[in-house]
């Protein structure tokens, strides 16, 4: 069964890496893996920040690309599969049009970890990564319902995986918040930060790059020598 | 007035308090314990929503209901169009009634009013009496929280305040600080000759009006006093009895982690003749001051509110802020867009922009309100008050992502771009608008090789 790749716009020009590793995982999970070349953003940072004309433009574009396509869309982060399942057709529910397209598109649209656990189990072999802690992301866990699916992936590829207090706590980025109001968002990258060193992990990981990013951010401004990875690039091992 | 962007400054150059932090967490649990504890939860909040929003939908005909049968029940009953209405006609009463000492249960709208000022102008000594906005006023502030005013001070800052306001021996035993607040309260509950409530629920079918506390306060100011005065926001009602017990079911389990509050008050007019005890006139007070409008709006929903808190304890902007910067009586996420739905989204448009939108609130709100929607409905209707360097930014991205050949090349161009001006694949220091990023924050760079273009290399499609 093929696969459509929805990339994120931030895995493409900043986490390429990521992107490798799911396609990785999906080939090895046994899924042809399809790239339409030329899907950009989903639209989500505007809609966050009120910008709806600016968003709706950018879904129309996602949806025209996405829905000339066949078979599942994996997106390897949370917030944009919500934005394209959740905020898409809301977004164009004026348009008939691009509301079926919106409809179709969201219909197809899973998360990464959804997908694999739903289609292909939580079998894809084992991984040494040392020691694991999970950050739940906000839109993947309370849009979503992400949060067992990843915690199984990661046990049952024998990680050693601690639990992090308050995982479900917002890390703070939030797209333009985190550039709109950062005394608060730093603070409370500061307490997720902590919670991640009282953790004891040598590695965090999620299912968002974007929270993903910030986190990473912080702990590099803090020389803390934490890593931080992508469910996928845990679960696909040493880049190929 | 200050912006909200200089109170934020403000209040962390000054160190926002912990005990905010520990207070918010602590309610949390205890709702999150609570909520585990009570098969129904689920169920029960389900419930709550479709009162409230029938209640809601159809307000003007329970308000008839509510007014009606309160008057029946032998209650004054005053329609205030806004604040200032509200207060006059309370100022006016203890004047006619000669009033010089009132007394008080914990009330948002009563501060929404700003009827503590007016009272004073006029004369006459108002005293909190919820031990929380005791010591609130005792301090000269306002709430920091809807039902925990005093989460932003800690014991030993209470007991410093108790030793200058009220003259008495240094202690930060917290029950022997409750016991000094009993003992100045007591005398004032028996010589009041007005006590001031809100109404948590006013009940449509009987017009009998629903008070929770845990402190007992609120059956002293509502039967000791002669005159009542209940004061309620023009939303807060319920089309029955049967739906009180719902509301109040999710209400206590949401604001403090309890099945039930320890009083639970329900008044049904003054004090009839051959009774013992009750005031000789109770007057409701019902506000709109800005709820009309916002029951004609695209944010209506947030009229369900029934001011639990509970978004506010899981909020992470409020346990990192607090309540005072925001501005308003009505802080955290359903403040965000009370506030400016009230009063205007031209003054108070920074409110709903200072989210991550993480959905927490909605999470655990009892009446299921979907705060994050509200949020961003209420960013839609301020987005040309951005900042500038913001639209741009976003106008621009929009017009590069509708382009797909031009956005290839572009954020290829990025990529070597970021080889030159970063480091190791971050960068320290950034202009402009992203210079609020790097401030506490590294960014990272971007690849070297954009992912489509790895494709288009490795796979040649």
């Amino acid at each position: 069964m093929p696969v459509q790749l929805f990339i994120t716009c931030l895995v493409n020009s900043l986490y390429p890496d990521v992107g490798k590793a799911t396609v990785a995982l999906l080939e090895r999970a046994g899924f042809e893996v399809e790239f339409p070349r030329d899907q950009t953003c989903c639209g989500q940072p505007a809609y966050n920040g009120g910008f709806h004309a600016e968003a709706g433009e950018q879904v129309r574009q996602t949806l025209d690309v996405l829905d000339a396509t066949e078979g599942p869309i994996v997106v390897p982060s949370g917030s944009c599969a919500a934005m394209l399942i959740d905020h898409a057709p809301e977004l164009v529910a004026a348009e008939p049009e691009y509301s079926a397209k919106a409809a179709r598109v969201a219909g197809r649209t899973r998360e990464l970890t959804q997908f694999l656990v739903a289609e292909s189990g939580i079998d894809l072999g084992p991984v040494d990564c040392g020691r694991a802690t999970y950050h739940a992301s906000c839109h993947s866990l309370r849009w979503l319902d992400v949060l067992d699916q990843p915690k199984a992936l990661l046990d049952g590829a024998g990680v050693e995986r601690v639990e992090l207090d308050g995982e479900d706590e917002c890390c703070g980025f939030g797209g333009l918040f985190a550039i709109k109001s950062p005394e608060i968002s730093a603070a409370m990258l500061h307490t997720k930060i902590d919670r991640i060193v009282a953790s004891d992990a040598g590695v965090v990981t999620g299912v968002d790059v974007a929270c993903l990013m910030h986190i990473s951010a912080g702990l590099r401004r803090r020389e803390v020598p934490i890593a931080v990875k992508h469910i996928a690039e845990v679960l696909a091992g040493s880049p190929e | 007035m200050t912006t909200f962007r200089s109170r934020i400054q403000e209040a962390f150059a000054e160190g926002v308090p912990i005990s905010i932090d520990l207070g918010a967490r602590g309610r949390s649990e205890r709702r999150a314990a609570a909520a585990a504890a009570f098969p129904q939860m689920e169920a029960m909040r389900d419930r709550a929503r479709v009162i409230r929003a029938g209640t809601i939908a159809n307000l003007d005909d329970y308000l008839d209901a509510f007014a009606d049968a309160a008057q029946r029940s032998g209650s004054t009953v005053f329609f205030a169009a806004d604040a200032a209405e509200a207060r006059n006609y309370i100022v006016d009463l203890a004047r006619r009634e000669q009033v010089t000492r009132a007394v008080k249960v914990k009330s948002m709208v009563t501060e929404e009013i700003g009827l503590n000022a007016a009272l004073a102008a006029a004369g006459v000594e108002t005293v909190e009496t919820d031990l929380g906005e005791f010591i609130v006023q005792l301090a000269g502030e306002t709430p920091a929280h809807f039902v925990a005013p005093a989460i932003h001070m800690d014991r030993y800052q209470i007991a410093e305040l108790f030793v200058d306001k009220l003259g008495v021996g240094y202690t930060d035993d917290p029950v022997e600080l409750t016991g000094i607040a009993r003992r100045h309260l007591r005398p004032r509950f028996l010589t009041a000759e007005m006590g001031i409530s809100g109404v948590n629920f006013g009940v449509a079918d009987d017009g009998s009006i629903a008070l929770v506390t845990n402190e007992g306060n609120g059956l002293l100011c509502t039967t000791v006093p002669r005159i009542h005065v209940a004061v309620m926001g023009m939303e807060r009602l319920v089309p029955t009895r049967s739906d009180l017990a719902v509301m109040l079911e999710v209400l206590a389990r949401s604001a403090s982690g309890q099945g039930l509050t320890s009083y639970t008050s329900i008044v049904n007019g003054p004090r009839r003749p051959g009774e013992p005890d009750g005031p000789d006139q109770l007057h409701l007070v019902i506000v709109d001051n800005g709820r009309s409008a916002t029951l004609g709006s695209t944010v209506a929903e947030i009229l369900y509110c029934i001011r639990c808190g509970a978004c506010l304890n899981v909020c992470p902007v409020y346990r990192h802020l607090g309540g005072h910067p925001y501005g308003s009586v009505y802080a955290g996420p359903v403040g965000a867009v009370i506030t400016p739905s009230l009063y205007g989204l031209e003054e108070w448009h920074d409110l709903p922009a200072t989210s991550s939108l993480c959905g927490a609130c909605a999470e655990v709100c009892p009446v299921r309100i979907d705060i994050p929607s509200l949020l961003v409905e209420l960013r839609r209707q301020s987005v040309d008050r951005s900042p500038p360097s913001i639209s741009a930014g976003v106008r621009l991205f929009a017009a590069l992502t509708t382009r797909p050949r031009l956005y290839r090349f572009v954020t290829r161009a990025l990529g070597w771009l970021g080889r030159l001006w970063s480091r190791d694949g971050w960068m320290r220091r950034m202009p402009l608008v992203l210079g609020s990023w790097t401030r506490d924050r590294d960014l990272p760079s971007p690849a070297a090789e954009t992912f489509n273009d790895w494709w288009r290399r490795s796979r040649g499609a």
